[in-house]
């Protein structure tokens, strides 16, 4: 049974689309068959996070109105096998989605795919609304700081309410924490959260830490969703997500501050 | 099968195309200076009304005035129109038209500066354009059918010049889309969609600066970016369609 995976955090700029982009490929390298969908209609990023923006001619506001079929709009992953990306229309707004028109295309998709990944807007509204509501799993990306734990806090109250698992008195959507950006050297010195922190005010299981790097920026330019980087911490910490995601028991890595030898520190001054 | 061959070596061809005419509202013809006022205006632009077919529509007539189309029509022909149909009218009205010579079209839709776009079968391949941007109000007709933008068009907006060219002085930057019923003009970088021929026109173009397009397509052939050979990115190029395959020529003069 495919499972629909809502990837959102209230705020904006914490890696919702960095996360998908990776959790999604994470999911398709490991055999399942995985959609990833923007649902930022009218800001529409993951296709260029994704590198196939040069391969966008139907969308899925044109599936939704019914101006084309949905296999003409999915892009089929160049690099990863059983990876599909459904990118949005930059020329339409949120109002596009309607709740019908996106319930009939994840329908569509759950015969196909294993799993669904919904990338939500930011903010509360229709957007990141209908991203959520049909979703199975929540994984909330939250930065180690005040305002991105408070909006990551109401989001779960919104998935609490407002999800259709919620609104029907099903199972309720089961909520993972996905800690981005994350610079121990910083916590260490006092300068973000440290994840403890994070955790006793959100309380829901911790899916992953993904720490503060640079080939997180350089995958993104380039169109590479990062886990594909097996080189970098960022992209083997999205992998660990994944892994912990579909239950194996995986520690937490690059929490800590890395002891550097004489060689990287001066590798480090230099690079 | 053999249907279709018989067709194909029949002495002719039918089918069906667009056009954009010009209608005449008429509400007073007994006016004394009607024709004077016609004139006056034919005069503004000689070249674009030569010839020019225009429809005539009766709707604002008085009720139960008569209406003599003959002598009406003689009198366009003398200042270079020529009267090819009636639009909408009443029973008496379409038979008297008949009569002299003229077609009865339905009633027409007038293209007022924002109406969404009636989506041909033509193109039902191609996102259809949601939103149209307000064009400022015009008099003569061949500007109303040009839709100008002066500034850049910016990621998510999206144009569309019904019955009529869209011209940019400016760059289109990515996400944005260009959408029109003919010719499409980009004084500057296109890095956006470019949609011609809208409405199935095949004779339809796209001319830009430098292509570094998302998309181009013409009467519903399109081409997406990773599909253009990279000896015409970034060039001075014209796109068009001959023989049912999409052309991006160079430019050359």
């Amino acid at each position: 049974m495919a499972k629909i995976i809502v990837m959102t955090s209230g705020k904006g700029g914490v890696g919702k689309t960095t996360s998908s982009a990776a959790f999604g490929t994470g999911l398709a390298l490991r055999g399942f068959k995985t959609c990833i969908i923007d649902f930022d209609v009218g800001l529409r990023n993951l296709d260029l996070i994704m590198g196939c923006e040069r391969r966008v001619v139907f969308d899925f506001i044109n599936v939704i109105n019914g101006e084309a079929r949905l296999s003409q709009a999915l892009i089929k992953d160049k690099r990863v096998e059983n990876l599909f990306i459904l990118p949005t229309s930059q020329t339409r707004d949120k109002d596009a989605l309607t709740e019908a028109g996106v319930e009939k295309i994840l329908n569509e998709l759950k015969k196909e795919f294993d799993y669904i990944i919904c990338d939500s807007p930011a903010g509360i509204e229709r957007g990141a609304l209908m991203a959520l509501y049909f979703a199975d799993h929540a994984i909330i990306v939250t930065n180690p700081e005040v305002s991105s734990v408070r909006d990551s806090d109401r989001i779960l109250g919104v998935i609490q309410a407002k999800s259709r698992r919620a609104e029907k008195g099903e199972e309720p959507v089961q909520e993972h924490l996905l800690v981005t950006r994350y610079d121990p050297e910083r916590v260490e010195k006092g300068e973000m959260l440290k994840v403890e922190d994070v955790l006793e005010i959100l309380a829901i299981p911790l899916l992953g830490i993904i720490p503060e790097s640079p080939a997180v920026l350089r995958a993104s330019n380039v169109g590479m969703p990062v886990v594909l980087d097996d080189k970098s911490n960022a992209g083997q910490a999205y992998s660990d997500a994944v892994g912990r995601f579909l239950g194996e028991k995986i520690e937490h890595r690059f929490v800590k501050v890395e002891k550097k030898g004489f060689f990287d520190r001066l590798l480090r001054r230099t690079a | 099968m053999s249907n279709q061959v018989a067709f194909r070596d029949a002495p002719f061809q039918l089918r069906g195309s667009n056009f954009t005419m010009m209608v005449l509202k008429v509400s007073d013809p007994h006016a004394q200076n009607f024709f004077f006022a016609l004139s006056d205006k034919v005069r503004q632009a000689p070249n674009f009304f030569r010839n020019a077919p225009v429809v005539l529509d009766l709707d604002d007539l008085p009720p139960g005035q008569s209406f003599d189309f003959e002598n009406f029509c003689d009198l366009l022909r003398t200042l270079g129109l020529i009267a090819v149909g009636l639009q909408g009218g009443t029973r008496e009205q379409q038979e008297a038209a008949l009569a002299v010579g003229l077609a009865v079209f339905p009633q027409g839709r007038a293209t007022p500066d924002a109406a969404p776009a009636p989506r041909p079968a033509a193109v039902a391949d191609v996102p259809a354009p949601a939103v149209v941007a307000p064009a400022p109000a015009h008099d003569l007709p061949y500007q109303k059918a040009t839709l100008l933008v002066r500034e850049n068009v910016r990621s998510g907006r999206q144009l569309y010049a019904q019955g009529g060219d869209l011209v940019v002085i400016g760059s289109v930057s990515p996400g944005a889309e260009l959408v029109a019923d003919g010719n499409i003009h980009v004084y500057g970088a296109l890095r956006g969609r470019a949609l011609a021929g809208m409405a199935g026109d095949r004779t339809a173009r796209i001319f830009c600066q430098s292509l570094e397009a998302e998309m181009v397509s013409i009467a519903g052939l399109y081409r997406v970016s990773e599909d253009l050979e990279k000896s015409v990115l970034r060039r001075q190029v014209q796109i068009y369609l001959d023989q049912g395959f999409l052309h991006i020529d160079p430019v050359t003069v």
